[in-house]
């Protein structure tokens, strides 16, 4: 990492290990089935990525013990984890509070580039269309869950704001101006 | 007075980013060849920029709509029908470059402003006149290459507000002339609206070492640690006999806040913020900052410390042809 780096707050140890006996197949598909809801919700973001809803984009959190295979497929996006090394067209590649960070609009991905934070490999075009289609989103994975979670979205908000005090990943959307 | 802010969105979100952030002015473009950051992923359909200019409107911001590439010939209709799409959007002004788009604005859109775009590269009193004289251009978007005493000799002969970019990315050619992207990718940015495009763009990281290839070339490769460069063919790293350096620039950002007061004295108008390709993020920290800066310095108070550096290419920055030193 660069002098110039983040700080970006890295997944705690005692966790991210308990993840390796996790078994992925069910995670994989409720992750999945959370994408699609989200992606009902977010169409524009597919308009979006044009051609690049046919690419299989590999997401690394290097401060976990699994990777992401994601493919937008047109708005019915599939999402698969797997302990081993995945292929893809593009990968990036970094601690998971930067790729979630970019997701909620509170890092910008050049600079986390610039700065060696994160890592991109395989078609650049196809990793800035996705970039700039999940920025427009304006995605807020806690507020999406908590829609999803029914009666208990009170206690998913809860359980959301442990996980984030926990582990200093952000879960939900950062506002570009507080005072707004 | 205070100077106004003109700042990039590359989305509908970048737009609402820009105008909740304080920008005077916000500027954008078609997700077509017509402007000049066609980037996959980026920029506005028809129905988004109707909304954007709505909101800016709502809010007391205006849009400029840049269409500043150069129609293809036989290909003219595109361009044509994107003036005329951002007047309907409600747009405040368009940013055009060719001379023949700028005669079709001038004769089928009279009471839509035109704006000289950075691509026609007009550096002096006498084109800047011609342009207003001959197409009733109201504003002109200077060229990088100028120091603060150019800038001042142009306004004293025009009566065309000058507006200047003060950050961002570094465009060292005489702008929209520069046609060395073409020979690595095939693409140029008069031409396709894109330098160094990212299609063409791969990365490589070996043991620590990070190596940027345009078109199969690498452009660049740095160390462990060392700030990751974009490949921009024209601060790549080259040899040239015995001696390995940046031989046209070196990978650093323009940031001329500090030179805000001189601008001011030398009768800019207004300030410029390069980035339609970044994200919302960005455009809110870059936007804050400078519109705390030109409030400032409307105010008579010094300029405040900027903390912009991270979100540079190169992570270091210059204050440009602004201040010409020899090296
Ligand atoms: S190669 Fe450099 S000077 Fe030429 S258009 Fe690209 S950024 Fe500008």
């Amino acid at each position: 990492m660069s002098d110039h780096s983040v700080n970006l707050p890295l997944f705690p140890r005692l966790p991210a290990l308990a993840l390796k006996g996790m078994p992925l197949m069910p995670v994989s598909m409720a992750l999945s089935g959370f994408a699609r809801r989200i992606a009902a919700r977010h169409p524009a973001m597919f308009r979006r990525l044009g051609e690049y809803n046919a690419a299989r984009f590999v997401l690394d959190p290097t401060d976990l013990p699994l990777s992401m295979l994601l493919e937008p497929l047109n708005g019915r996006p599939r999402i698969h984890l797997s302990r081993r090394t995945l292929r893809g067209d593009a990968r990036i590649a970094g601690p998971l509070s930067g790729l979630l960070g970019l997701v909620h609009g509170a890092y910008d991905g050049d600079a986390l580039f610039f700065s060696r934070d994160l890592v991109i490999e395989g078609d650049t075009a196809a990793v800035l269309a996705l970039r700039n289609a999940i920025d427009d989103a304006e995605l807020d994975l806690s507020a999406e869950a908590q829609a999803m979670s029914g009666p208990f979205a009170a206690a998913m908000r809860r359980l959301i704001a442990m996980a984030e005090a926990r582990t200093g990943v952000a879960l939900s959307r950062h506002e570009e101006d507080g005072t707004w | 007075m205070v100077m106004e802010i003109v700042c990039p969105a590359g989305t509908p979100a970048s737009l609402r980013a820009a105008v909740k952030a304080g920008a005077h002015t916000v500027y954008c473009g078609f997700a077509d060849e017509t402007n000049a950051r066609n980037f996959p992923g980026l920029n506005f359909e028809r129905d988004e920029m109707r909304e954007g200019v709505a909101f800016a409107h709502d809010h007391g911001s205006k849009v400029l709509v840049a269409i500043n590439t150069f129609p293809r010939a036989g290909g003219e209709e595109m361009w044509h029908r994107a003036i005329a799409d951002a007047e309907s959007a409600g747009a405040d002004a368009v940013i055009l470059a060719d001379l023949g788009l700028l005669a079709h604005a001038a004769q089928h859109h009279p009471n839509l402003r035109r704006h000289l775009s950075v691509q026609a590269a007009a550096a002096n009193a006498d084109v800047i006149n011609f342009y207003a004289d001959a197409f009733g251009v109201r504003r002109v978007v200077l060229p990088r290459v100028l120091s603060v005493p150019e800038i001042a000799a142009i306004n004293a002969e025009t009566e065309v507000e000058t507006e200047v970019f003060v950050f961002g990315g570094l465009c060292v050619m005489a702008e929209g002339r520069c046609s060395l992207s073409s020979y690595a990718t095939g693409k140029s940015p008069n031409m396709n609206g894109v330098c160094s495009p990212a299609s063409h763009v791969d990365y490589h990281e070996d043991h620590g070492d990070l190596s940027a290839k345009l078109g199969g070339y690498t452009i660049h490769k740095v160390g462990a640690g060392q700030p990751a460069p974009y490949p921009t063919l024209c601060k790549g790293c080259f040899q040239a006999g015995e001696a390995t350096g940046h031989l046209f620039e070196d990978p650093v950002s323009l940031n001329a806040e500090a030179l805000i007061p001189q601008l001011a004295k030398a009768g800019v108008t207004a300030l410029k913020i390069e980035g339609r390709q970044r994200s919302r993020s960005y455009v809110a920290q870059v936007v804050r900052n400078f519109r705390a800066a030109v409030d400032a310095q409307a105010a008579g108070l010094p300029m405040p410390e900027g903390m912009l550096a991270s979100l540079t290419e190169g992570q270091a920055t210059t204050a440009g042809a602004y201040k010409k030193t020899w090296r």
